[in-house]
């Protein structure tokens, strides 16, 4: 439980100075940026999946949301970037509000009712009525926030911000208590935890973590379609990172954002006739014979896993 | 038991239904501090249907449960457990993916008791030291029961509601939790025993309500249930009795 100064010292500050440092001397700026998303979306479906058991199909919801909310405040109110991402994550935070009565839902129903949100939202935002405010299905071109680099050192700064959240958990009678309500709701009622209380403030954070990822991937990109931000590969990339780790660790979603995104872009640049054949197989072997992670290779020895 | 305690709990004509069918039928009772109430009956009766009520698992249909002076029917169980009540299961459900340890500091961190015990004697006292950094998942079923006492009286209940605690403990497990049950007693605890063994029932309780059907068929000694025609009935089955 009090573990949190060395969590910090020995994960998250090494991570954030390494990708703080990459830009200097690697030139693929776009890549380092999509590792620091998936870093932050990862750690967001670790929150509510690893710390509460909620599989969210539909998390990507979230990420175009808080994409939405951006590009909205910058297009109607010439909002600065900085203030736009905050208001991206509040958006997102109110669409969780919206969405808390699924929390009553559990397993493949929740993943299922998340999806159909996620799409819903999409339409939503991509229906031609609304285009004096969204744009519609022709997307968004925003002009005057173009800034790369701020872009990835606001990434930068949520990514430390959501591992920080993790380490939080990770070490906090508050984290226990999630897991508690994961393993079982009726037992921790009996243990004093408000289990609704708890699962809508792990939901919401969840939720607050992917906008402000979506407000800054709008911001670096600048140019997008509903499509684009609203698309399924979010979530699953997230969930697959965040499972292959191995999840309810702080670790563990690192790692397999490393690993499988590293090797995503690896054979998709060497080998891509392969690409779908390797990442499948991988997968498949993960859930088949690592079902809790890669950070059960050391669980299982008895070591411990931050 | 001294008649002159007003009761924590009182329970009046309780009634719990699913479909259409009365789990608990116009159920009435009373425990005071310090008493080992016996809560007995066939399979079916209502005995755990009764203690969800009572901790706020279900609400009932009708009926009123009153804990230490206020209504309690209908509550949210963390609010019960930070008023004073709480319960181990028929079938234990510990964190299982969280260490014994764990297990109990989310008691002591939620259940809002402000002079709980420490993790440290909880562990000693309910034979947990051993195993006190493995998760519940490896415990045995008697370790499991024992860490939901533990997870219960971490948060320092003044009424515990224990539902088949001793079903499956050996003779000498039974002895000692028996001792257990009786120290927390004499500290003033209210507690209702809900147990098929009747030795055990015997040796702890004060008092015991016989259960039948949802309804409440005997109250008295234990001593003189086992002489009431109808309570033997109910234990034969009508067929047997005569
Ligand atoms: N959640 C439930 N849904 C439907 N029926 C239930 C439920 N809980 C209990 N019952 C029924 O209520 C009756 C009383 O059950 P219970 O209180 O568990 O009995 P006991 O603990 O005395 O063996 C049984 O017939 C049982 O099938
Ligand atoms: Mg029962």
């Amino acid at each position: 439980m009090h573990n949190a100064p060395k969590h910090l010292v020995f994960i998250l500050a090494p991570l954030v100075v390494v990708f703080a440092l990459l830009p200097g001397v690697y030139q693929n700026h776009l890549l380092l940026f999509n590792f620091v998303i998936f870093l932050i979306l990862a750690q967001g479906v670790n929150i509510i999946y690893g710390f509460t058991g909620y599989l969210p199909f539909g998390y990507v919801g979230f990420f175009g949301a808080g994409a939405y909310g951006f590009a909205i405040m910058v297009m109607h109110l010439h909002t600065p970037a900085p203030l736009a991402v905050l208001v991206g994550g509040g958006v997102a935070v109110l669409l969780g509000l919206l969405l808390t009565p699924l929390l009553r839902l559990s397993g493949a129903y929740f993943a299922i009712a998340n999806l159909a949100a996620s799409l819903a939202v999409l339409h939503f935002v991509a229906n031609p009525a609304l285009e004096g405010i969204t744009k519609g299905p022709y997307g968004v071109s925003l002009t005057g926030t173009f800034n790369p680099t701020h872009a990835y050192y606001a990434a930068v700064v949520v990514m430390a911000l959501t591992v920080g959240a993790v380490v939080y958990l990770k070490n906090s009678p508050f984290g226990l208590a999630l897991q508690a309500v994961r393993e079982d709701a009726v037992s921790a009622s009996m243990a004093g935890v408000n289990i609704i209380k708890m699962r809508v403030i792990a939901w919401l954070a969840s939720a607050l973590v992917a906008g402000l990822a979506g407000g800054i991937y709008a911001w670096y990109v600048s140019v997008f379609y509903p499509d684009n931000v609203f698309s399924g590969e979010f979530s699953i990339f997230a969930i697959v990172f965040a499972l292959f780790g191995g999840v309810a660790t702080i670790t563990g979603p690192i790692v397999g954002v490393l690993i499988l995104y590293g090797i995503y872009n690896l054979i998709g640049f060497t080998t891509p006739q392969y690409f779908q054949l390797i990442y499948g197989l991988l997968i498949m072997g993960l859930v088949l014979f690592l079902p809790a992670g890669l950070v059960s290779l050391a669980t299982r020895r008895g070591w411990h896993v931050p | 038991m001294s008649p002159e305690k007003s009761p924590i709990l009182e329970v009046s004509k309780l009634v719990k239904r699913f479909g259409g069918f009365h789990a608990l039928d116009g159920l009435s009772f009373h425990v005071v501090p310090g008493e080992i109430l016996g809560l007995v009956g066939p399979n079916g009766s209502g005995k755990t249907t009764a203690i969800n009520v009572i901790s706020g698992l279900y609400a009932p249909d009708g009926g009123e449960v009153v804990f230490d002076g206020a209504s309690s029917g209908g509550v949210a169980s963390h609010k019960l457990v930070h008023r004073g009540i709480n319960r181990t299961f028929q079938v234990p459900k510990p964190f299982l993916s969280l260490t014994v340890r764990e297990n109990i500091q989310v008691a002591l961190a939620y259940g809002g008791a402000t002079d709980a015990p420490s993790i440290a004697e909880l562990l000693e006292k309910y034979r947990l030291k051993e195993v006190a950094d493995r998760p519940a998942a490896d415990l045995n079923s008697a370790q499991q029961k024992m860490l939901d006492l533990t997870r219960a009286l971490a948060t320092r209940p003044r009424l515990l509601l224990l539902d088949e605690l001793a079903a499956g403990l050996n003779p000498a497990e039974l002895d000692w939790i028996a001792g257990r049950i009786k120290a927390l007693a004499a500290t003033g605890m209210a507690i209702i025993v809900v147990e098929h063994l009747m030795g055990f029932i015997e040796q702890i309780t004060d008092r015991v309500i016989v259960l039948n059907a949802g309804k409440e068929i005997f109250e008295g000694t234990l001593a003189t249930a086992v002489r009431e025609p109808q309570v033997i009935e109910v234990f034969l089955g009508g067929e047997h009795a005569h």
